[in-house]
């Protein structure tokens, strides 16, 4: 379970990034919607992982994701993983 | 055949952000000409260029319309707002008509080099991110605008050197003219990043009088010692008469003839055959005659040869008309693919506000330019009619003619 820290460092890089109200970031909100993602917008997503978090991923990694949710405890894993 | 007019102008350059500001800096003879340390750090020879920031366009545009706008993108995106703001063209009258765009653009290195460097450090491409190869294409100014704006019409980049912007307009005339067009977004841009100018600066065509950077750029000048690179955009609405008057455009001007040739001769030399002929062929499509034509703003970028021989093609197409040449260029350096628009645009400032700015550093003559009558100071003129050369790499030579209109 990605700790309270964690989740906060991602909803603000997400919200930063894709310059969405971070108010509309919660754990239960679909991440695709939310954020207005497209196809484009999944390899932004790779470089704001590499970036800010370390991790090395490819766009397709990101397909089982529904929720923010899924997305905090995807990095958390990885990043988990990565130590 | 139509008529072709002009009905909307946007400029971003060294020497202002939009019209007025550029109208200003064109009545006081101000130089946009400064310095980029940067450069000497990476061994340019100079470290000159036109000085210009880039345009704050997040609260203009939502993220997806600016990833993939590259700086020369941004500035003409600035400067297209300007102009459909002019020609009163808004969104709903963009989606209702087939608008097109022309813009010349000649490069796109900065996101090449940044993407490359990514690549070559990361060994990962989705690293360089989505925006990069939308900037990075030649055509990223009319793909990014096409969708930024709605576009319908047709839409692709000119790449002719320094003639690309003049070549734009040139091409945004034959297709409206020709009636396959109604109204087209023309123009050109340039960015202004050392990235950009590094293989030029390598071939010792920038001036290196650095500890005088306002008296670097000196076209026609005998102790010029070369160009100095600068940028930003241009832009100009073109459509034909009948649709102009159908909306009750505010008409600024007309396209009155287009002329072009090649030199067929060498990489960077230029010779004075090509824009000889180019300029023949503008003025016999305009239907004018030399004495018509009051102004001419030259392509001289402050280069030996390239001043000396447009010198001598202007003289020999001239006869005894002795027109007031300038080059703005002497202001805001050489603008390269958007020169050929935004000489348009500084030219229709003067003729619409009646006067030549001067053109600076032009102290001591050569024998060329000694016959030429070139204005030191800003002269109060009203005109009807102006000429704007503009040539490139290659020898590839455009000549435009833009005259006041007239029903």
């Amino acid at each position: 379970m990605a700790n309270t820290e964690l989740i906060e460092k991602i909803n603000r890089k997400l919200s930063e990034e894709f310059e969405t109200d971070i108010e509309l970031i919660r754990p239960d909100a679909p991440l695709m919607q939310t954020l207005e993602l497209d196809s484009l917008d999944l390899v932004d997503m790779v470089v704001l992982v590499e970036q800010h978090f370390g991790l090395t991923l490819k766009a397709q990694d990101f397909a089982s994701i529904k929720t923010f949710q899924d997305f905090y405890d995807f990095i958390d894993s990885h990043v988990n993983d990565a130590n | 055949m139509n008529r072709v007019v002009i009905t909307g102008m946007g400029i971003y350059s060294c020497i202002g952000k939009n019209q007025e500001e550029v109208r200003q800096s064109l009545y006081r003879g101000a130089s946009g000409i400064g310095l980029d340390p940067a450069r000497k750090e990476y061994g340019y020879r100079s470290a000159l260029t036109g000085i210009l920031e880039r345009p704050d366009i997040k609260g203009l545009l939502d993220r997806k319309k600016r990833m993939g706008l590259s700086e020369q993108g941004q500035y003409a995106y600035v400067a297209t707002l300007e102009a459909f703001r002019e020609a009163g063209i808004d969104e709903a009258y963009l989606q209702e008509n087939e608008v097109g765009i022309l813009y010349g653009n000649d490069s796109s290195a900065e996101p090449v080099i940044h993407a490359v460097d990514i690549i070559r450090e990361k060994r990962n491409t989705a690293l360089v991110g989505s925006g990069s190869i939308f900037q990075s294409m030649n055509s990223t100014v009319t793909m990014n605008l096409s969708v930024i704006f709605k576009l319908r019409g047709l839409s692709f980049t000119v790449s002719g050197a320094c003639a690309s912007g003049s070549h734009a307009i040139g091409m945004g005339y034959f297709l409206i003219r020709s009636g396959m067009q109604e109204c087209m977004v023309c123009g050109g841009a340039q960015e202004v990043n050392m990235y950009s100018v590094g293989s030029f600066d390598g071939l010792s065509a920038f001036s290196l009088r650095e500890d005088e950077p306002a008296k670097a750029s000196r076209p026609f000048d005998k102790n010029r010692d070369g160009l100095v690179p600068s940028g930003g955009a241009a832009t100009l609405i073109l459509e034909s008469y009948a649709s102009a008057k159908r909306r009750g455009a505010r008409i600024l001007g007309e396209v009155a003839g287009y002329g072009f040739s090649s030199n067929g001769d060498h990489l960077s030399v230029p010779n004075v055959d090509g824009p000889r002929r180019s300029l023949e062929m503008a003025i016999r499509d305009s239907g004018l005659g030399i004495k018509d034509i009051r102004y001419i703003n030259a392509h001289a970028t402050s280069t030996q040869i390239g001043d000396l021989n447009e010198a001598k093609a202007l003289l020999h197409v001239l006869g005894g008309a002795r027109p007031y040449v300038t080059s703005t260029k002497s202001m805001t350096g050489h603008e390269m693919w958007m020169a050929g628009a935004s000489e348009v645009v500084y030219s229709m400032l003067m003729m619409q506000n009646g006067f030549i700015a001067p053109h600076l550093n032009f102290e001591e003559p050569d024998e060329a330019s000694a016959l030429l009558h070139i204005p030191v100071q800003t002269v109060e003129k009203e005109f009807d009619a102006f000429l704007s050369n503009s040539f490139g790499f290659g020898g590839t030579n455009s000549t435009l003619i833009i005259k006041k209109f007239h029903h």
